[in-house]
C-alpha cells in the first residue's frame, strides 16, 4: 500500500531522526542529512530502503534528518512515518 | 533482584538507548504519561525496536502501557509482548477486574506467540483511592501478578491533597500496599521521589520506603538510582548478622537444641526468615560469604 498523505515522525533531538514522507508515483527517492553522513550515509540509506521494502512501500519521497540515531531508532521513525502516511487524510 | 526501577520516556531515543547503563536494576519504558497522545504510535514502535535490537542483559525490561480505559493498551501489548518484558506495569488499576482484563488479553497473546502462560508478569500500578482500598484483592487477582507499585502523584490528586516531599499524605497508602502485597505473597515498589535536585530528600524517602517494607523504589531520574540501590542493598552489618544467625541455627540443630540465643536475643522463626531474605538478596547482588 502506498503513501496517501504527507507525514512525519521523530524529532531533531540528539540520537533521534526526523523522517518526512510524502506520496510519489515513480519509485522511492531519498534525501538524507546526517551528522555522520560521510561515515554512515550509505548504511542509513540501506536501512531506510529496507524498512520501506518491508512495509511494501514502492513509491514515496522520503527526507531524513539524522541526529546520530542508532539503526533501531531510524527503523522506528521510518516505520512510524510510513504508518502515519498511510492513514486516510 | 529489583532494588531500583528507572522510568524512561517511551519516545526519547537518547534515554532509551542508554537505559542499560544508567545503573538501575530495571528500566520502565513508559508509553503512558511520558508520551503525548499524538506520539503514542511512534513511541510504541520505538520501544518495541529498543527491546528487539538493544542488549539489556542484566537490566530487566518493564513496560508501562496505557490504562485499560484507553484505546491504546491492547496495541501497546501487541507490540511489546513478543520481546518478553519481565513485567507490564498497568496504570490506574482500581479493581481486580482491571487486572483480570489485562491478564486475559496477555494470556491470549502468549498463546498466539507460543509462550508459556505467565511468561510476562503483571504489576498493577495503584494510583487511585479505589486501587488502594482494593489492593489485596488486586494483588491476589491472578498468578500473573508479581508485584504492586505505588503511584503517589495521581493518588494524591485523587485524594484531593497536596503531594509533599515528606509524604505524610501517602503514609496510609504505603503501609496498606506493603501489607496487601505481603499478604498476597508478591513484591511491592515505592513511588518515585520527584525532586531530582534534592539529594538529601531522596535518601530519606528511600530509607523510609525500605523501613516500611518495600522491595525497592522507582525513580524518574538517573540521579536517584545510586542512592536507591545503596539503600536497598543489605549493609555489611546486616549480612554479617544474617550469616551468624544461620550458623547459630545450624549449630543448635547439630547439638539437638530447640531454642538458641544470639547476642542475648532469642533466635526465632521471624529472625531466621529475615536472615534468609538478607542472604538471598546479598547473593542475588553477587555478595558471597567469602567476600564478607
Amino acid at each position: 500500500m502506498d503513501i496517501k498523505k504527507r507525514a512525519a515522525a521523530g524529532t531533531m533531538e540528539s540520537s533521534d531522526a526526523y523522517v518526512e514522507i510524502e506520496p510519489a508515483s515513480q519509485g522511492v527517492s531519498l534525501e538524507l542529512e546526517s551528522v555522520v553522513l560521510n561515515q554512515f550515509g550509505e548504511q542509513i540509506r540501506q536501512t531506510v530502503l529496507s524498512v520501506l521494502a518491508q512495509e511494501g512501500v514502492e513509491n514515496a519521497k522520503v527526507r531524513i534528518i539524522d541526529r546520530g540515531a542508532l539503526e533501531c531508532v531510524i527503523r522506528a521513525r521510518v516505520e512510524a512515518a510510513v504508518c502515519r502516511g498511510r492513514e486516510e487524510a | 533482584m529489583r532494588r531500583s526501577m528507572l522510568f524512561l520516556p517511551g519516545n526519547n531515543p537518547n534515554l532509551l538507548i542508554n537505559g542499560n547503563c544508567l545503573g538501575s536494576d530495571a528500566v520502565i519504558f513508559d508509553l503512558e504519561d511520558a508520551v503525548a497522545p499524538d506520539q503514542k504510535d511512534a513511541a510504541r514502535i520505538l520501544v518495541r525496536n529498543t527491546m528487539r535490537y538493544m542488549d539489556f542483559r542484566g537490566v530487566e525490561m518493564i513496560v508501562r502501557i496505557n490504562s485499560i480505559d484507553t484505546h491504546y493498551w491492547k496495541r501497546d501489548l501487541d507490540e511489546v509482548m513478543p520481546y518478553k518484558p519481565s513485567l507490564i506495569l498497568l496504570p490506574k488499576t482500581g479493581t481486580p477486574a482491571d487486572a483480570l482484563a489485562a491478564d486475559e488479553y496477555m494470556t491470549a497473546l502468549e498463546q498466539k506467540l507460543g509462550f508459556e502462560k505467565n511468561t510476562v508478569g503483571l504489576m498493577p500500578l495503584i494510583e487511585t483511592a479505589l486501587g488502594v482500598e482494593n489492593s489485596f484483592a488486586i494483588a491476589s487477582a491472578t498468578k500473573r501478578i508479581q508485584a504492586l507499585f505505588l503511584g503517589a502523584e495521581d493518588l494524591t490528586a485523587d485524594l484531593q491533597c497536596k503531594r509533599t516531599k515528606e509524604g505524610r499524605e501517602i503514609e496510609y497508602a504505603r503501609t496498606r500496599l506493603v501489607t496487601a502485597a505481603r499478604a498476597a505473597g508478591v513484591d511491592v515498589y515505592d513511588t518515585p521521589f520527584t525532586d531530582v535536585n534534592d539529594d538529601e530528600g531522596i535518601v530519606k524517602d528511600a530509607e523510609l520506603a525500605k523501613a516500611l517494607g518495600f522491595t525497592g523504589k522507582s525513580s524518574i531520574s538517573p540521579r536517584h538510582v545510586e542512592v536507591i540501590n545503596r539503600v536497598f542493598t543489605p549493609t555489611q552489618k546486616e549480612i554479617d548478622y544474617a550469616y551468624e544467625v544461620m550458623d547459630a541455627i545450624a549449630e543448635a540443630k547439630a547439638q539437638g537444641k530447640g531454642a538458641i540465643a544470639l547476642y542475648g536475643k532469642m533466635v526465632d522463626a521471624p529472625i531466621v526468615a529475615r536472615a534468609q531474605r538478607t542472604i538471598a538478596t546479598a547473593e542475588a547482588l553477587g555478595i558471597r560469604r567469602d567476600m564478607v
